[in-house]
C-alpha cells in the first residue's frame, strides 16, 4: 500500500481514506480518530486533576468542572476506548479468520463515519459554549434540569455514534459467523476473534436499550415529551435502569476484546499455547451472559428493595468466577513458558495484578450493604479506573505496540516503549490507588473542590502528580509514533518472530486483498502448526483464481453528514426545552434527513458489482506491496 | 458425454424435488394462514364476550394467542424452520430473553 502512498499526493490519500471500504484502512481511521479523542479526553482529565490538586482551588469553576468530568467520561468510553478497540478488531479479525474483508465493507465504513460525526458533534459543544454537564451517566433528574443545550449535544451526538457502533457490531457478528476460512471451526478461532464475537453480541443486545433511552431523553428535552418528568407522571428512575441495562454490558463490550488482546500476546511471548483454551472460550461466553443480569448493582442505593438488591448482589459476585478462570489461565500460560519480555508483554504483565485489584473492589461494591458506604465516593472512581484503564487502556497500549507492524509495516521503538510503560504504569497506580482511601475517608465523587483539614490534601496531591506522570508517558508514546513514521523502516511478515495466528503469515501490512489464496486452517494457532512443520507459508485451501473486490464509496460520509446536519436542526427546533427555537431549524432537520435517506436510496438503486483482480495480476504481485 | 447426461437428469430430478417441496410448503403456509385468521377471530371474540368472561382471563389469553401468532410468523412465513437458520434463531431467542428480563425487572421493581 505504501508504495502507492509515496506516489500519490496528499489529496489522493485523503480521498482514498474518505472513500475506503477496506477493513485495514478503516482500522487506520479508527486508530487515528480514537487516538485523537483519547488525547482530548486525557487533556480533560489533566484539567480535572489540576483543579483537585489543592483544597478550594479555583482553577476551574464548578460549572466548568462538571462539564470537564462529563466530557472526559463520555469521550473516553464512547469516542476513545470503543473506536480504538474497533481499530484492532478491523485490523486483525478478518486476517485471523482468513477472510478477505468483513462481511459488509460498505457498512464498515458507514460505522466509522457515524462514530466520527457523532464525536465531532458532541465536542462542538465546547465551541457552542454549552457543554454536557450531567455526568457520562446523564441521570434524568440532572439532565432534564440542565440549562442550555449541553445535554442535547450529548443525546444527539451519542445517538449518531451509537448507530455506528451497532452497525459495526452486527458487521463483525456476520463476518465471524460466515467468513471463516475452511477448517476454522468455532473452537479453532483465536481468542481475540472469540472475544470480538461475544463483544459484538453484547453490542447487538445492549445498544438498542441505549438508543431507546437516549430517544426518550431527547424527546423530553427537545420535543416536549415527559418520559422522565415526574411532575407530568413520568418516572426518572427508568432512565437509570435503561442506561445501566446498556451500561453494564458496555463495560464488558470494552473489556472482553481487551482480554482477547492479552490472550494473543501472552501465548506469543511465552512461546506456549494458551492454557485452557476451551475454558477461556467458556468464560468469555459466561461473562457475556451474566453481564446482562447485574445492571442494578449501579443502583443499589436507589431504593430497589432488599430482595432486588440481594438478587443483583449475588449475580454480580458470580461474574468474578469466570473472570478468575481467565486470570488463572493467563498465569498458567506463562508458567513453564520461555518468556520473552517485550513492550506488549510488559503491558500484559502489568495488566494482570492491576485488573485483579479492580475486580476485587468490584466484588466489594457488589456487596449491597457495603455499597451504601462506597457508592458515589472516590472508591468507585478508583474501581472503574482500575478495570477500565488497567484492563482496557493497557490492552489498547499493548495491542498498539503488538499490532503496529501488522497495521503499518513498521515497528515502534522498544526503548521508548519501556519508557512509556514505566511512566504510565507508575503514574496510573499513583493516581488511582490512593483514591480508594480518599473514597473511604469520605471524599465524594464529582465534586469540584474540597475543604482543607479533612485529611484529603495529601491523597489528592499524590493523585495529581500521578496524572502528570501518565501524561509524560502518553507524550512519549506520541513521540514514539512520530519518529517511527518518519523513519519508516519496513519489517517482514512475522516481526515478533513467534506469531501463532494467521495474520502473522502474511506481509505487514497485508496486500489489499489479504490472501492470494484462502488459507486452510489445520488447528488452533494455524501459523504455529505450519512453522513447527518447517513451513513458512500457510497451506492454501483453493487454487489461485480471480478475487472479487468491492468498490470504494463516498456515500457513507454523506449518510453520516446528513445526520450531523439533522442533529443541529433537531437541537434548535421550536419545541426545545431551552426555548431558543430558530425558524431555520425545522427545514434544516428535514434537509439533513433528506441527505441521509436520499444517499441511502442512491446506494440501494445504483448497481455496484465491484471488480475483479485477475489471476495473472495476482501471480505477478510479489509480497505485500500492491501495485 | 455421460457426465452431461447425468447432470441433465440431475437437474430434472432437482427440479421435481423442489416443485414437490414448494408445493408442500405452500400447503403448510395456507394452513397456518387459516389458523392465524382463526386465532385472530378468537381474540376478537374473547373481547366481544367480555361481559361473560373475566378480564383477568382475557388479557393473558390474548397474549398467549399473540405469542403463538409470532411463532407461526417466524417459522412458517419467515422460514426459521429451514436448515441453516439455527444461529439467527439462537440470537432471536437471546434478544427475546433480554427483552423479557427487562420487562420482568420493570414490572417487579420499577412499577411495583
Ligand atoms: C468482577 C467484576 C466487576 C464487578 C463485580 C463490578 C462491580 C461494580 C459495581 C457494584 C459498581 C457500582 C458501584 C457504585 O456505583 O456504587 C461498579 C461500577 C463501575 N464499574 Fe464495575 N465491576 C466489575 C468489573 C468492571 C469492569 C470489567 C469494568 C470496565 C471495563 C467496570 C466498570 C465500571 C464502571 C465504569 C463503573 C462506574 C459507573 C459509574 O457510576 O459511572 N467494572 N462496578
Ligand atoms: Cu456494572
Amino acid at each position: 500500500m505504501s508504495s502507492i502512498a509515496v506516489k500519490k499526493g496528499f489529496g489522493a490519500i485523503l480521498w482514498e481514506y474518505l472513500t475506503t471500504v477496506d477493513h485495514k484502512k478503516i482500522a487506520h481511521l479508527y486508530l487515528m480518530g480514537g487516538g485523537f479523542f483519547f488525547l482530548v479526553g486525557g487533556l480533560e482529565a489533566l484539567l480535572i486533576r489540576i483543579q483537585l490538586l489543592k483544597p478550594q482551588n479555583t482553577f476551574l469553576s464548578e460549572q466548568t468542572f462538571n462539564e470537564m468530568f462529563t466530557m472526559h467520561g463520555t469521550t473516553m468510553i464512547f469516542l476513545a476506548a470503543m473506536p480504538l478497540l474497533f481499530a484492532f478488531m478491523n485490523a486483525v479479525v478478518p486476517l485471523q479468520i482468513g477472510a478477505r474483508d468483513v462481511a459488509f465493507p460498505f457498512l464498515n465504513s458507514l460505522g466509522f463515519w457515524l462514530f466520527f460525526f457523532g464525536g465531532v458533534f458532541l465536542n462542538l459543544s465546547w465551541i457552542f459554549g454549552s457543554v454536557p454537564d450531567a455526568g457520562w451517566t446523564s441521570y434524568a433528574t440532572l439532565s432534564l434540569a440542565s440549562p442550555g443545550h449541553g445535554i442535547d449535544f450529548y443525546t444527539l451526538g451519542l445517538q449518531i455514534s451509537g448507530f455506528g457502533t451497532l452497525i459495526s457490531g452486527i458487521n463483525f457478528l456476520v463476518t465471524i459467523i460466515n467468513m471463516r476460512a475452511p477448517g476454522m471451526t468455532f473452537m479453532r478461532m483465536p481468542l481475540f476473534t472469540w472475544t470480538t464475537f461475544i463483544a459484538s453480541t453484547l453490542i447487538l443486545f445492549a445498544f438498542p436499550p441505549l438508543t431507546v433511552g437516549i430517544f426518550f431523553l431527547m424527546f423530553d428535552r427537545l420535543f416536549g415529551a415527559n418520559f422522565f418528568d415526574v411532575a407530568m407522571g413520568g418516572n426518572a428512575v427508568i432512565w437509570e435502569h435503561v442506561f445501566w441495562i446498556f451500561g453494564h454490558p458496555e463495560v464488558y463490550i470494552l473489556v472482553l476484546p481487551a482480554f482477547g488482546i492479552f490472550s494473543e500476546i501472552i501465548p506469543t511471548f511465552s512461546r506456549k499455547r494458551l492454557f485452557g483454551y476451551s475454558s477461556m472460550v467458556f468464560a468469555t461466553v459466561l461473562i457475556g451472559f451474566l453481564g446482562f443480569m447485574v445492571w442494578a448493582h449501579h443502583m443499589f442505593t436507589t431504593g430497589l428493595g432488599n430482595v432486588a438488591n440481594a438478587i443483583f448482589a449475588v449475580a454480580t459476585m458470580a461474574i468474578a468466577v469466570p473472570t478468575g478462570i481467565k486470570i488463572f489461565n493467563w498465569l498458567l500460560t506463562m508458567w513453564g513458558g520461555s518468556i520473552k519480555i517485550s513492550v506488549p508483554m510488559l503491558w500484559s504483565l502489568g495488566f494482570i495484578p492491576t485488573f485483579v485489584m479492580g475486580g476485587v473492589t468490584g466484588v466489594m461494591q457488589g456487596i449491597a450493604p457495603l455499597d451504601y458506604q462506597l457508592h458515589d465516593t472516590y472508591f468507585i472512581v478508583a474501581h472503574f479506573h482500575y478495570v477500565i484503564l488497567g484492563g482496557v487502556v493497557f490492552a489498547i497500549l499493548a495491542g498498539l505496540h503488538f499490532y503496529w507492524p501488522k497495521m503499518w509495516g513498521t515497528m515502534l521503538s522498544e526503548k521508548i516503549g519501556y519508557f512509556t510503560f514505566v511512566f504510565f504504569f507508575i503514574g496510573f497506580h499513583l493516581t488511582f490507588f490512593i483514591q480508594h482511601f480518599l473514597g473511604l475517608f469520605g471524599m465524594p465523587r464529582r465534586v469540584a473542590t474540597y475543604l482543607p483539614g479533612q485529611g484529603l490534601e495529601l491523597g489528592n496531591l499524590i493523585s495529581s502528580i500521578g496524572a502528570f506522570m501518565m501524561a509524560v508517558g502518553a507524550i512519549s508514546l506520541v513521540y514514539n509514533i512520530i519518529i517511527t513514521v518518519v523513519k519508516n523502516k519496513k519489517v517482514g511478515n512475522d516481526p515478533w518472530g513467534d506469531g501463532r495466528t494467521i495474520e502473522w503469515a502474511i506481509p505487514s501490512p497485508p496486500p489489499f486483498y489479504n490472501f492470494k489464496q484462502t488459507p486452510l486452517v489445520r488447528g488452533l494457532d494455524t501459523y504455529w502448526i505450519e512453522k513447527t512443520e518447517g513451513k513458512k507459508e500457510l497451506t492454501p485451501a483453493e487454487p489461485l483464481s480471480d478475487i472479487h473486490m468491492p468498490n470504494n464509496s463516498f456515500v457513507p460520509v454523506v449518510i453520516s453528514f446528513g445526520l450531523f446536519v439533522a442533529a443541529f436542526g433537531a437541537m434548535y427546533n421550536p419545541l426545545n426545552q431551552v426555548g431558543d427555537g430558530k425558524s431555520w431549524a425545522l427545514p434544516m432537520l428535514i434537509i439533513g434527513l433528506l441527505i441521509t435517506f436520499g444517499s441511502m436510496l442512491f446506494r440501494s438503486i445504483k448497481d455496484d458489482h465491484g471488480y475483479h483482480i485477475h489471476k495473472e495480476d495476482l501471480m505477478d504481485d510479489e509480497g505485500g506491496e500492491s501495485k | 458425454m455421460t457426465n452431461e447426461h447425468v447432470s441433465k437428469t440431475n437437474v430434472r430430478e432437482q427440479y421435481e424435488y423442489r416443485r414437490k417441496k414448494n408445493a408442500k410448503e405452500m400447503k403448510l403456509q395456507v394452513v397456518t394462514f387459516a389458523l392465524m385468521i382463526f386465532l385472530t377471530l378468537i381474540a376478537f371474540m374473547a373481547v366481544g364476550f367480555s361481559e361473560h368472561i373475566p378480564v383477568k382471563f382475557i388479557a393473558p389469553f390474548i397474549l398467549l394467542l399473540a405469542i403463538i401468532q409470532v411463532i407461526f410468523q417466524l417459522y412458517y412465513f419467515m422460514h426459521a424452520n429451514h436448515k441453516g437458520h439455527e444461529l439467527p434463531m439462537f440470537y432471536m431467542y437471546c434478544g427475546a430473553a433480554t427483552a423479557f428480563l427487562t420487562i420482568l425487572a420493570f414490572c417487579t421493581i420499577v412499577w411495583w
